[in-house]
């Protein structure tokens, strides 16, 4: 007889796993922060090494406004799971459409930003180290700030046809672990550009 | 009593096809270029490494063909070049990291008894990014000057020092493609490694608690994790060169202030890791395979556990050895001599594990087994060599010269291509169904070891009498024209040892023995399935209540479920 019955003590105990999504974003995210720590790491070791100006100080505004509208995306975007978790998708669609509201002022603000650093400051990545280092991390977590944007507009667009449900908590809250990190990286940035680098 | 158990020993109730679809050759295409089945994606993996293996070793037989006496023009200087740098990077990311993952995902999800891996498409766009980066990098041969001058193939050496990849050193596209490849490869990686870190611990059957994990997944999920804080940073640096070389920033451009030296700090970063990325998979084979052959279950796996996860941090913290002669402070010096030292700890431990296995063993010499004692020899001799240079006073002295070069090629090519043979002989009948000629496989087997030795032992002597790596000629008064026509020697029987491999694979393929579900007597999932396994793996998905389920499922009366 080649199969031999199987029967064990635990047979009936709950056998329960990590969930795959939650794993994967939390292995996505050390490996972006990696990247990012790279990035912050020359933006460091650059600073003040610039052959000519213009320089962080002579430059950079502090984007206090733009900043705040992207860290409190963070709160609305939990009001958001919590509110898909208890089944109430109005809500859902509310607070999730605010989060992607507050982080298109922010892409915005960093529009605004990089056009006066061109058209005022005549700073681009080829001007020197700063405008390197510079326009490189930020656009970095910029780029970020828009995947995010794009797969949270997938959400809402999807949420409107009337597809998502209850049960999908879980990838929206996988979704929102993403968009968490990308707030976490934007203090990291801000204090390093606009705290440290000035 | 049906539905509690998996079939064993017989292969499931359904009968296996051996060619996966049948139809026209069109439709055989198809099925491949579509499946997202780990199997089909992990034989792909290492059908294209092996042909990457073949073209890297041909290169690096056109190397040893220039080297063989001094003056040769058999090569002109810019064609070494750039041979030299592609084998070096074909070897590493086209041959090591694909066959590697090859395996990993063949075997990872079938030995935590899981029926795919975590996300099947994942695997198979990281897969089809991967194989773009390697013909992107051949692409290169002819553009520019054609075949015959290499066109633009890359001649940076593997590690792209700066400031020789900007624009005013590195003209047209040598470097583009080789920062391009890289960077499509990266992101092929690191996706296989969410991949494997998501299905190790998130698909294992039932009863599979983290300490009944096979070893070979542990480790896979080890070195999945160096590649996200390792693979992510070299990602990033080709993102920096590229911006350089297109948008014309300057952070490798010493001329606007930017610096060389930190460009080798990235690379280095990610290059110690690599090394443990690439040898962690070989230490996977020999802990499967060693008890295996030994018939004695692995000694120490929670220490085997243990010392692979440390390996993986501290290799972390060790990339400056490479450094040592670009100029660092004396304190850099000793942190990175002594930082590089404690990772002989962990290995020590692994080493002596695998000797307590073995110890007292009725071991079968079998190819598999042969290619694993060799590897034991080789890496303990590698890992002396390495503790040899990691002390930076003696590092000056031998740095890129061809010390070096013969001490990583002994962990490169002694540990873990030996390795990789041996998983290949070890898992062929599981992924054909056929076993591999065991004749064949001793010759290649003896003429291996003897080609290995033959050229990396005698290659540490010219690098102790000051022969530079990549140098495309030398002079005949230096001492080094005999040692280098025995390296060449060696090289050549090497070359012949892996055409019978090849003809071996081909041969067997058609010919060999079938191979049943469990050749070896073995006790892991993998084998409690049909040789090959069907699309879904398990018939029924299977259960388990110890580190050795299938020896529990042979040896009822013995169980090591019991003892635990």
């Amino acid at each position: 007889m080649a199969t031999v019955p199987l029967q064990h003590d635990q047979h009936d105990a709950e056998w329960t796993l990590p969930s795959r999504g939650t794993v994967a974003m939390a292995a996505l995210i050390t490996a972006e922060s990696s990247i990012f720590t790279i990035f912050v790491v020359a933006y460091l070791y650059y600073l003040g090494r610039d052959v000519h100006g213009p320089t962080p100080k002579d430059a950079l505004e502090v984007p206090w406004f733009y900043s705040i509208c992207l860290i409190s995306s963070s709160f609305f975007i939990v009001l958001a799971e919590r509110a898909i978790e208890h089944g109430k998708i109005a809500a859902f669609r509310l607070w999730w459409a605010i989060t992607i509201l507050l982080g298109i002022i922010f892409l915005y603000g960093t529009g605004v930003e990089w056009h006066s650093l061109i058209v005022d400051h005549h700073l681009t990545i080829a001007t020197n180290l700063f405008g390197t280092t510079y326009y490189s991390l930020v656009g970095l977590h910029a780029s970020h700030v828009v995947v995010g944007l794009v797969m949270m507009l997938f959400v809402l667009v999807f949420s409107l046809m009337g597809a998502v449900h209850p049960h999908h908590a879980y990838r929206v809250k996988t979704l929102a672990l993403y968009w968490h990190f990308v707030d976490a990286v934007w203090i990291v940035v801000f204090t390093v550009v606009y705290v440290v680098g000035r | 009593m049906a539905d509690q158990s998996y079939p064993v020993g017989q292969g499931v109730e359904v009968t296996v096809e051996r060619s996966p679809a049948r139809g026209t050759w069109l439709e055989v295409v198809h099925d491949w270029i579509t499946t997202v089945d780990h199997k089909k994606l992990g034989i792909m993996y290492i059908a294209y490494a092996l042909v990457f293996l073949l073209v890297a070793g041909f290169e690096a037989m056109l190397i040893r063909i220039q080297l063989i006496k001094p003056h040769n023009d058999f090569l002109s200087p810019y064609t070494f070049n750039r041979m030299f740098t592609m084998h070096g990077t074909t070897m590493v990311f086209l041959v090591g990291m694909p066959i590697l993952f090859g395996f990993g995902n063949y075997l990872v999800p079938l030995m935590i008894g899981a029926r795919d891996m975590a996300f099947p498409r994942l695997n198979a766009f990281s897969f089809w990014i991967s194989s773009f980066a390697g013909l992107l990098l051949y692409y290169s041969f002819i553009g520019g000057v054609g075949l015959s001058g290499t066109g633009s193939a890359p001649d940076i050496a593997w590690f792209a020092y700066a400031p020789l990849t900007e624009k005013a050193f590195s003209p047209g596209h040598t470097t583009d493609y080789w920062a391009i490849a890289i960077l499509a490869n990266g992101i092929g990686s690191i996706g296989t490694a969410i991949n494997i870190i998501a299905t190790v611990f998130c698909m294992r059957c039932k009863g599979m608690t983290l300490s009944r994990i096979p070893l070979l997944p542990w480790l896979y999920a080890t070195m999945s994790f160096l590649v996200l804080v390792a693979v992510s940073p070299l990602t990033a640096c080709q993102a920096m060169l590229l911006l350089d070389r297109y948008l014309g920033a300057h952070f490798f451009d010493t001329q606007a202030g930017g610096s060389a030296i930190l460009w080798a700090h990235f690379f280095w970063i990610f290059g110690h890791p690599e090394v443990y990325v690439l040898v962690l998979p070989a230490f996977a084979f020999a802990n499967e395979i060693i008890p295996v052959f030994s018939r004695k279950a692995i000694f120490g796996y929670p220490a085997m556990v243990a010392a692979s996860v440390g390996i993986g941090f501290i290799s972390l913290g060790v990339w400056a050895h490479h450094m040592f002669t670009i100029g660092m402070t004396s304190f850099g010096n000793a942190f990175f001599t002594l930082s590089t030292m404690l990772v002989s700890i962990p290995t020590g431990i692994k080493t002596f594990n695998w000797l307590a296995t073995i110890w007292g063993g009725k071991i079968r010499f079998e190819t598999p087994m042969l290619f694993s004692i060799a590897f034991l020899f080789q890496w303990v001799i590698a890992g002396l060599t390495g503790i040899m240079l990691s002390v930076s006073a003696w590092n000056w002295q031998l740095h890129n010269s061809y010390f070096v070069v013969a001490h990583f090629h002994y962990v490169l090519v002694g540990a873990i291509v030996f390795m990789i043979f041996a998983a290949i002989y070890y898992w062929y009948p599981k992924i054909t169904g056929r076993m591999l000629d065991e004749t064949l496989g001793n010759w290649h087997f003896w003429l291996m070891v003897i080609g290995f030795h033959v050229t990396f032992d005698v290659m540490h002597f010219p690098g102790l009498l000051g022969m530079p790596r990549q140098i495309y000629t030398y002079e005949p008064d230096r001492g080094w024209n005999t040692l280098n026509f025995i390296v060449s020697i060696g090289g050549f029987i090497q070359a012949i040892a892996i055409l019978i491999f090849v003809y071996n694979m081909v041969h067997s393929y058609f010919r060999g023995d079938d191979a049943g579900p469990d050749p070896w007597d073995a006790w892991t999932l993998e084998w409690a399935t049909a040789s090959p396994p069907p699309v879904y793996n398990f018939a029924i998905e299977p259960e388990v209540a110890s580190r050795r389920p299938l020896w529990d499922r042979k040896h009822p009366e013995d169980p090591d479920s019991a003892f635990e």
